[in-house]
């Protein structure tokens, strides 16, 4: 099972993190700052395995962002790998060409697709074209939830002005 | 409306953050929004919630506290419309943990919404609780998920499937429930819904055996059939991964098989075909294709099977290990460490390259060569092997170095097959990296040095050359410093030279020399100086003619900071000057150590005290010999029970006498006897109290009374040390307690005699040249907290008293009777004597003890004589 998942950029900077396993929060600070410690200092041609407490985080680089995931010793690393480049591809396909800055500016929307990927620490969904279906088809309720509120506040404002 | 919240939208926010340049700036802006957040909440402000939420999240993953967000969450999922809903519920998941109480209100509107008619809004909630449930929300939920496990669309199933995971891994009593709806899972064609139901299946037979049997029975040839489906399957674009279908089916699918056919022949064989086709057929040039491989070769390696897949797992596993890529090399070594315990022997064929990695850059590819070559070592190919291993020590990073220095050493000692090898590999390692070996390791070394009385010679001249060229390695210091201390005759005249040695020539003055380097060194720690030092009191005997200066450098540490070592070194001062005729008889070589209790203790059993005991009177000539032994704690346990310890030495390490002290008590056979061993302490005690001086009786009861404190029983062994050795058995805590208890007059069994009053020793209170006041005690029985005192007073001058009056005073935990003295005239020369009774009640009793102020007045020739005095050394346990 994944206990959680971090974003990290190259510069040590949380962008994203996800817990499936009880942290707290000074644990989860902790936790931060040691696997960054670990996995950034760790040169291009290693492998992506560091063990951890007993436990292994299988990481990958992706431009300046670090994905890191941690898992239970007896599970698949490579496989872990595949997850990491899944996510990062449904994320590809979803922003077009993702960068940094759409993880920070639109975090909410990284983690929807997160959760459209993993739930309780394991994979839900080996489909990037299912999962983008799912994200969209939640988009564009709330689109329209916002739409309909804006012209519910229009006709208001009309009445008003009448 | 709010004058704070009005501006700045999350985007904005984002921004301003990010453009801080230093920490602080940051943390001033971060402080201003949650200021801003705070105020609106407390508005209850419906328009902005659903924006301050996903500001408050960011500000969460930035590591700021938020929890005056979590009651925002509630309400965002307790709205009605789906945005509001879907950022709640993923404020919740960042915001609050299974562990937060808040948690638990959330339950009902979980429950609503497993329930909507809008199936996003049921995923949500799925999810949520797939996240972060509590085990009593699993319990109160476990219905509605097992529910949604059978959903018209396969999107719910699939995420009811992953939320009945943590369900069972919260409530394992529940998995029975999810048994039948698992197994239906499996028959679905759903991608996403065969992936979560395969994994739930994996769950449910860890924490429940029924399942494990029905699955085994039920579902082992339709998983079968489905992988033998998969990896057959044509191309398929939605679920292809470098040309293989769904490798994350595969692998899960392999997964639950191995669960299935562990431990049962039958499964195992229905599966071994497909196993071998996949061994066989995957592709092995991506990574996906690795990870069905790897897997599949954990699933062969795990099930009941005869050993024609194992060939073939273990060849792919060497496939792995020649590959470039670092990962299939790292998780080849993981899988190969599980082949060791199925076929050593296949594994050892890839030894050579298994060391390489060893040497790899890589700490992680590294650490998991060692840990499988440390495995794969034997009688055979030890002696290259540590030979490689010692050779890349010199090379390796110094983080590594601990834990190789670790393995060598422990291997070194698995498999010492001549003392002269074992010696010969622990010096180079002790050379190279003696700052990380261990303790224990390094007593072993001295233990076999001991031992091996014909390499004695070998190795004190070896460990010199060794000193020589590096003293940065504490531990090859300690280790030559004892041996130039016991074997330094050896070292100047080249007794037992060897032939393989080369021959060299220490004069003693060399020999001198070097211990001096070891007690000057600035990183010397206390171990070490004190072992030089006794080395250096040593070598005085060994060399006589150097005597005067070893005396001069024994005589620098005089003033030293460090107790022990000014102590030591005024005590070996005194030797030298003082008792030369019993020097050389003091510091005799120390006789051979027995490794078999060493090697015991080291096995976590310490040896009984009786075991340890029978050996040493007939192995130690004289008990003094003991600040040789000193340095090593576990050579003082060989001594500490035969002769009362002198103080030179008591006090050195008091661990170790405390071990040895326990162990009667501690040993499961003896567990019956305490009793009869405190007896004897408490008769001893007793025997000291009446027969020594007072001060010495209330000195021992000083020590009793801080070991009753908890206070550091440590701290009193230094002056223990002096007392017998059966009143420092009486300062070892599980002695102590009993002891305790019977002084209280509370307990069982031998404090009888106490509560009679026979035992307490009479006192003589006050003393002067004119004037004797002696104290009897007594205690009525039923009434510990009350002692009756006798007071008897005696003239010592030739004056007879008139007018005697006595008086006293207590603090105020106590209470004091005096009853009317028996005269007030007391004749002259001791011709006669008053007594007077005083009834003391101790309100503290067992905590504290008596005290008193006593005042006499009296009239000696018509002048008045006052004399006043404190009582501070009554008996502890009145």
């Amino acid at each position: 099972m994944i206990h959680f998942v971090l974003l990290i950029s190259r510069q040590g900077k949380v962008r994203l993190t996800k817990w499936y396993s009880p942290y707290s929060q000074k644990e989860r600070t902790k936790v931060i700052r040691e696997l960054s410690g670990l996995i950034l200092t760790r040169g291009p041609k290693l492998c992506n395995f560091v063990e951890w407490r007993g436990l292994r985080v299988v990481y990958k680089r992706y431009a300046s962002l670090y994905f890191c995931m941690c898992i239970d010793e007896d599970d698949n690393e490579l496989e872990i790998l595949e997850i990491i480049h899944h996510y990062v591809e449904v994320l590809d396909r979803y922003f077009g060409s993702v960068c940094e800055l759409d993880l920070i500016y639109n975090f909410h929307k990284a983690y929807f697709i997160l959760d459209e990927l993993l739930i309780a620490g394991e994979l839900q969904e080996p489909s990037k074209r299912t999962v983008a279906r799912l994200v969209a088809a939640q988009d564009s309720l709330v689109e329209t939830a916002k739409e309909q509120t804006s012209s519910i506040t229009n006709i208001i404002a009309q009445v008003a002005n009448v | 409306m709010n004058p704070f919240s009005s501006g700045t939208r999350l985007r904005d926010m984002i921004r301003a953050i990010r453009a801080c340049k230093t920490a602080a700036e940051e943390r001033a802006v971060v402080r201003k929004e949650c200021a801003a957040i705070r105020a609106s909440i407390n508005e209850d402000d419906q328009d902005y919630r659903h924006r301050n939420l996903a500001k408050l999240m960011f500000i969460q993953i930035l590591g700021y506290p938020t929890h005056f967000g979590q009651m925002e969450c509630l309400k965002l999922i307790a709205s009605a419309g789906f945005p509001e809903k879907r950022i709640g519920y993923l404020g919740l998941m960042l915001l609050l943990d299974e562990r937060q109480e808040v948690l638990m209100l959330v339950t009902n509107s979980l429950k609503q919404d497993l329930n909507h008619s809008n199936q996003y809004i049921v995923g949500l909630a799925l999810c949520a609780l797939g996240n972060i449930c509590s085990a009593e929300m699993a319990r109160d939920l476990a219905p509605e998920v097992e529910r949604l496990l059978q959903f018209r669309d396969p999107n719910i199933r699939k995420k009811a499937a992953l939320c009945s995971i943590r369900i069972i891994k919260k409530v394992p009593d529940l998995a029975e429930n999810f048994i039948n709806c698992a197994a239906s899972l499996l028959k679905e064609k759903h991608h996403g819904v065969l992936i979560t139901g395969v994994q739930l299946c994996a769950d449910l037979c860890k924490v429940s055996s029924e399942a494990l049997e029905y699955f085994r029975k039920k579902c082992t040839e339709g998983l079968v059939r489905t992988l033998r489906d998969i990896v057959n399957s044509p191309y398929s674009p939605e679920y292809d991964i470098s040309g293989i279908t769904d490798p994350y089916l595969h692998i899960r699918l392999l997964k639950l098989l191995r669960i299935l056919g562990q431990g049962d022949a039958d499964a195992s064989d229905r599966m071994t075909d497909i196993l071998a086709q996949v061994a066989t057929k995957t592709e092995s040039n991506k990574n996906a294709g690795n990870a069905i491989l790897y897997e599949c070769v954990e699933t062969i390696m795990s099930i009941e099977d005869d050993g024609g897949l194992r060939v073939l797992a273990i060849n792919i596993l060497g496939k792995f290990l020649s590959n470039r890529d670092n990962n299939i090399r790292y998780v080849a070594l993981n899988m190969l460490m599980r082949a060791t315990t199925l076929d050593a022997q296949a594994v050892q064929r890839h030894r050579a390259t298994i060391l390489d990695c060893v040497k790899d850059s890589d700490a992680s590819i590294r650490k998991r060569a060692l840990e499988l070559l440390y495995l794969l070592v034997n009688e055979n190919n030890v002696k290259p092997l540590i030979k490689e291993l010692i050779e890349y020590l010199e090379v390796s990073d110094q983080e590594f170095k601990g834990d190789l220095t670790a393995k060598i050493c422990s291997l070194v000692e698995k498999f010492s097959l001549e003392k002269i090898w074992y010696i010969d590999q622990m010096l180079k390692v002790l050379s190279e990296a003696g700052n990380f070996v261990k303790d224990e390791v390094w007593h072993a070394l001295i233990f076999v040095i001991s031992n091996a009385s014909d390499l004695h010679g070998y190795t004190v001249r070896a460990l010199y050359r060794a000193f020589l060229t590096s003293t940065e390695q504490e531990t090859l210091v300690r280790v030559a410093v004892w041996c130039i201390g016991e074997y330094g005759d050896m070292l100047v005249n080249n007794v037992g030279m060897l032939d393989i040695e080369d021959p060299i020539t220490v004069t003693e003055c060399d020999a001198v020399d070097a211990v001096e380097v070891a007690i000057k060194r600035h990183t010397s720690d206390l171990t070490t100086k004190a072992m030089a030092l006794i080395a250096l009191l040593k070598l005085s005997s060994r060399f006589p003619s150097y005597s005067e200066r070893i005396k001069g450098i024994i005589v620098q540490n005089k003033g030293n900071l460090v107790l022990e070592l000014q102590q030591r070194s005024i005590e070996f001062n005194r030797i030298l000057q003082k008792h030369q005729k019993i020097r050389s008889a003091l510091v005799e070589r120390m006789p051979v150590l027995d490794e078999a209790t060493f090697s015991g203790r080291r096995a976590g059993s310490l040896p009984t005290a009786i075991s340890t005991s029978s050996g040493a009177p007939s192995n130690l000539p004289n008990g003094i010999a003991k600040p040789a032994t000193a340095p090593i704690p576990d050579l003082l346990d060989l001594s500490s029970d035969d002769v009362p310890a002198p103080s030179s030495s008591g006090g050195d390490f008091p661990q170790d006498l405390l071990g040895v002290d326990l162990s009667p008590t501690l040993a499961p056979s003896g567990a019956g006897k305490p009793p009869k061993a405190s007896t004897d302490v408490l008769l001893d005690l007793l025997s000291i109290g009446t027969s020594l001086p007072v001060q010495t009786g209330s000195s021992a009861s000083d020590i009793l009374s801080s070991s009753q404190d908890d206070k550091a029983p440590f701290a009193n062994f230094n002056g223990l040390a002096s007392l017998s050795s059966l009143s420092a058995n009486a300062t070892s805590p599980v002695n102590a307690a009993p002891m305790m208890d019977l002084l209280d007059g509370h307990g069982p069994g031998p404090q009888k005699p106490e509560e009679n009053g026979q035992a307490y020793p009479s006192l003589v209170a006050y003393e002067s040249s004119s004037l004797r006041v002696m104290f009897n005690f007594s205690k009525q029985p039923g009434s510990p907290q009350t002692t009756l005192i006798q007071a008897t007073f005696t003239n010592l001058s030739s004056n007879v008293y008139n007018d005697f009056l006595f008086q006293a005073a207590v603090p105020k935990f106590l209470q004091l009777h005096l009853d009317p003295a028996s005269s007030n005239t007391l004749p002259a020369s001791g011709d006669g004597s008053i007594t007077q009774n005083l009834k003391v009640t101790n309100s503290q009793h067992g905590k504290k003890s008596l005290v008193m102020r006593v005042r006499i007045a009296y009239k000696t020739n018509n002048k008045d004589v006052l004399e006043e005095r404190q009582i501070n050394n009554f008996p502890q346990n009145l």
